[in-house]
């Protein structure tokens, strides 16, 4: 299994690596940098609207190691929310009432108290618990068989990658036979409930895109997954959601190692499409790291960009208010949730 | 003058051929924008044909552009590879089918 960039000693697992290449050409000269290009339409700064979805990042360790996985997570991360944040988290979501709580990782349910977490954000009535499983660790060890009962039990959303609706492509990005048992663990969700009518179980795929290109129309992608998952494997899904990759961590890696990084970026900056700010995730969304810090979005987490309220920038320091004036911070890599049709945890957005 | 008669960034500047004659360019680029929505064919099958011809007629700024088109509609490298032998396929036959023309013309010119 390969490595994470951090334990590969790879130069692009240090933050201030990622930022100097979004900080080089194309933008020094050919092309205007995010912050200009909201200035162009009057949309800087941008400011975040009502808080809906609290994201909490469970821990860094996964049990696959994707090749554009903009957490970089895999085996080799050790980084775990404990439960004592956990608990601050619950405490917030006790008294905000934030209508959604998306759990993401790594892999999510690796941390030992992901269980506990969702049993307790039951309990206090959090509207709806979104669990980004990668569907393997359904089938990575007899302990995690159960998992389909608990999300069912707990009507957790299950929202799901799956690149492609074939072995090879899915495999190239997420690494060997992650397909087959990503399939199998579909099929179990299916059994159980999950996308069938009147169950009220919910389940969606992401789809993002194989390389240095950017997602095609969502709907179009969704209904031929939609034939093809019925017609091969008699799989029902919900939604399809086509991200963008975003240009950061192992994903930036794999641009710059292709020679595909600046002709990415310029793919990013032609498809700009202004009415796709007003949808961006940062604006109704606070993601929180394993250790109780809070940023605009995942993507920021993983660039170290903590929410710009000096005062409250940790869980224990909570302050809805200073969070909702607060202005989001933005780098090169916010392209990737402007281009097109825009791009979130929930797809597209324009 | 250039060292190549085929730059990359040519393609980008594609539009840049209204600067001499705007009418007929605009007239092409809103024919050629229509014909490529979806229709009777999804655009994904638009996209597939778009890459077999372009291989037929051997334009490399529409291999560029519609290998990645297909690519972001969900094409498969087969289901590409696939455009790219009809269009081969097609080639192949239309320089055989001439050899009746060759065929005809043998027999009328021997004993």
């Amino acid at each position: 299994m390969i490595k994470s960039l951090k334990a590969s000693g790879n130069k692009l697992s240090i933050i201030e690596n990622q930022l100097k290449v979004l900080a080089s050409e194309p933008f020094r000269t050919e092309l205007p940098t995010f912050k200009a290009k909201l200035e162009l339409i009057n949309q800087f700064s941008l400011k975040p609207s009502k808080l809906e979805i609290f994201q909490i990042n469970l821990g860094y360790m996964c049990n696959q190691v994707c090749k554009h996985c903009h957490v970089d997570a895999g085996p080799d991360r050790k980084e775990i929310m404990t439960k004592e944040h956990l608990q601050r988290c619950l405490d917030i979501l006790e008294v905000i009432k934030i209508p959604t709580v998306d759990l993401t990782g790594g892999a999510p349910e690796m941390n030992p108290n992901f269980r506990w977490f969702v049993e307790e954000a039951h309990k206090i009535g959090v509207k709806e618990i979104i669990v980004r499983s990668n569907l393997t660790i359904i089938r990575a060890n007899k302990k995690y068989f159960d998992l389909p009962d608990f999300f069912k039990k707990h009507n957790v959303h299950v929202v799901s990658s799956l690149p492609y609706y074939q072995a090879g492509k899915t495999d190239a990005q997420r690494g060997d036979g992650v397909f087959a048992k990503s399939i199998k663990a579909l099929q179990t969700l299916n059994d159980i409930g999950y996308s069938k009518d009147g169950s009220g179980l919910k389940l969606d795929l992401v789809y993002n895109p194989n390389g240095a290109f950017l997602p095609s129309d969502q709907s179009d992608l969704e209904r031929e997954f939609k034939r093809n998952l019925k017609n091969d494997f008699d799989i029902d899904f919900h939604n399809l959601f086509a991200i963008t990759n975003i240009p950061i961590s192992r994903f930036l890696d794999y641009l710059v190692a292709s020679d595909n990084y600046e002709e990415y970026m310029e793919k990013l900056v032609m498809a700009f499409n202004p009415s796709a700010v007003d949808g961006v995730m940062c604006k109704n969304t606070i993601s929180v790291d394993w250790d109780g810090y809070m940023y605009d979005c995942d993507f920021n987490q993983q660039l170290d960009m903590k929410v710009a309220t000096k005062d409250t920038q940790h869980i224990n320091d909570f302050n809805l208010e200073r969070l909702e004036n607060r202005t989001i911070l933005i780098n090169q890599h916010c392209y990737g949730c402007t281009a097109g049709a825009g791009s979130s945890c929930q797809g597209t957005v324009a | 003058m250039e060292k190549s008669y085929y730059d990359p960034r040519d393609l980008k500047k594609f539009g840049d051929i209204a600067d001499f004659e705007p009418k007929l360019a605009e007239k092409f680029f809103d024919y050629y924008g229509e014909v490529f929505k979806e229709g009777a064919l999804s655009a994904r099958e638009k996209s597939l044909i778009a890459l077999a011809v372009s291989h037929a007629t051997q334009c490399p700024y529409c291999i560029d552009a519609y290998t990645e088109d297909a690519l972001k509609k969900g094409a498969s490298e087969s289901m590409m590879m696939e455009a790219v032998h009809v269009a081969g396929a097609i080639k192949a036959g239309a320089t055989l089918v001439h050899g009746v023309q060759m065929m005809n013309k043998v027999k009328k010119l021997s004993m």
